[in-house]
């Protein structure tokens, strides 16, 4: 059932495959963060309670639920690789790591910058805000793992272990508002009712959420692209490689 | 648009520092991982040419001079 999947456990083909999506994910990510942000700035109408510092809503939401649906992609990789012992499973997972810990950093970023003018306060020691940037860590912690390791098959599964472990913190992230009382607000759109947001508010943010997604996968393409050569550096087809993009560069 | 004119526009209700510095910090920071992405994938393609020059060289001069390496062998 799964062997159409199997080819793409060799580099070369995996390789491939990140050509072929990297510009279906790049542009059109970039255009719906383009369309989301103009609109959430410019057209949606203004909080009763907020007025307009309310926009930091359409980059802070998708980049938090995003931090956590990257990790969360990150940590199913890195089991991928533990259990079949897939060297691009690791390869995709350390491709994940650097915009993870990006999108997690502007989620606590804009926070931050929210939180100001509303809370008062730069920051608290809030459940949600204290494990989101726990999960900051985390990313951190793989990309330095990773790192510390000369031997990549070593380090993807020392790596792979802590992204593994790192994993429980996703669901305290997602709950410490319900779990905890906080000074952050309750799920807004994550949850398992209608949204509790106005829908001239809420497309905006859908569309923010997509390009934003649309991104990540297109970072992560380009990035896995970068792993791939780095173990395959002495390989036919990356000399083939090399000579064509290099060539084509000096031609222009 | 929600704003009469682009003055008041920039100027977010007076919310503008918090939702400049938001925008503008996040963009920065997509825009950096992006372009060192790509920077990095030159300086592989690069990493790896060189590499490859290096070794068909050095496969090169083992053939070029065959006594040598037959007498290294020998000798060791």
């Amino acid at each position: 059932m799964w062997k159409w999947l199997h080819p793409y456990a060799k580099p070369e083909r995996a390789y491939q495959l990140c050509v072929t999506l990297q510009p279906y994910f790049l542009w059109p990510g970039i255009l719906c963060l383009v369309i989301g942000s103009i609109w959430g700035l410019a057209f949606a109408p203004q909080d009763y309670q907020q007025g307009d510092s309310f926009r930091i809503i359409y980059i802070h939401v998708p980049s938090a639920i995003l931090s956590m649906s990257t990790y969360t992609a990150m940590a199913v990789a890195a089991l991928v690789g533990i259990v079949w012992q897939w060297r691009t499973a690791f390869m995709a997972m350390i491709a994940m790591a650097p915009i993870g810990a990006v999108v997690t950093f502007i989620a606590l970023f804009t926070g931050a910058a929210w939180g100001k003018p509303m809370w008062g306060a730069w920051w608290v020691w809030d459940a949600r805000l204290t494990s989101e940037l726990i999960l900051l860590f985390l990313y951190l912690g793989v990309i330095a793992l990773y790192g510390a390791f000369e031997d990549k098959q070593q380090a993807g599964k020392a790596a792979g272990v802590m992204a593994l472990v790192g994993v429980v913190n996703v669901p305290i992230i997602h709950y410490s508002v319900e779990w905890w009382n906080t000074l952050h607000q309750g799920a807004t759109i994550s949850k398992f009712d209608k949204p509790s947001i106005a829908p001239e508010m809420l497309w905006p943010l859908l569309i923010a959420l997509l390009g934003l997604a649309l991104f990540i996968a297109a970072v992560t393409v380009m990035r896995m692209k970068n792993e791939i050569i780095r173990r395959e550096y002495h390989r036919p087809w990356v000399k083939a490689l090399a000579a064509q993009a290099l060539g084509d560069n000096h031609a222009v | 648009m929600q704003f009469d004119n682009l003055a008041d526009f920039f100027a977010m209700g007076g919310y503008a520092l918090y939702v400049w510095l938001s925008f503008g910090v996040s963009l920065l920071a997509l825009l950096w991982i992006v372009l060192d992405s790509a920077a990095t994938h030159k300086k592989l393609l690069k990493t790896a040419q060189s590499e490859q020059a290096r070794q068909a060289r050095i496969d090169a001069a083992r053939k070029a001079k065959p006594i040598n390496s037959e007498s290294e062998q020998a000798g060791s």
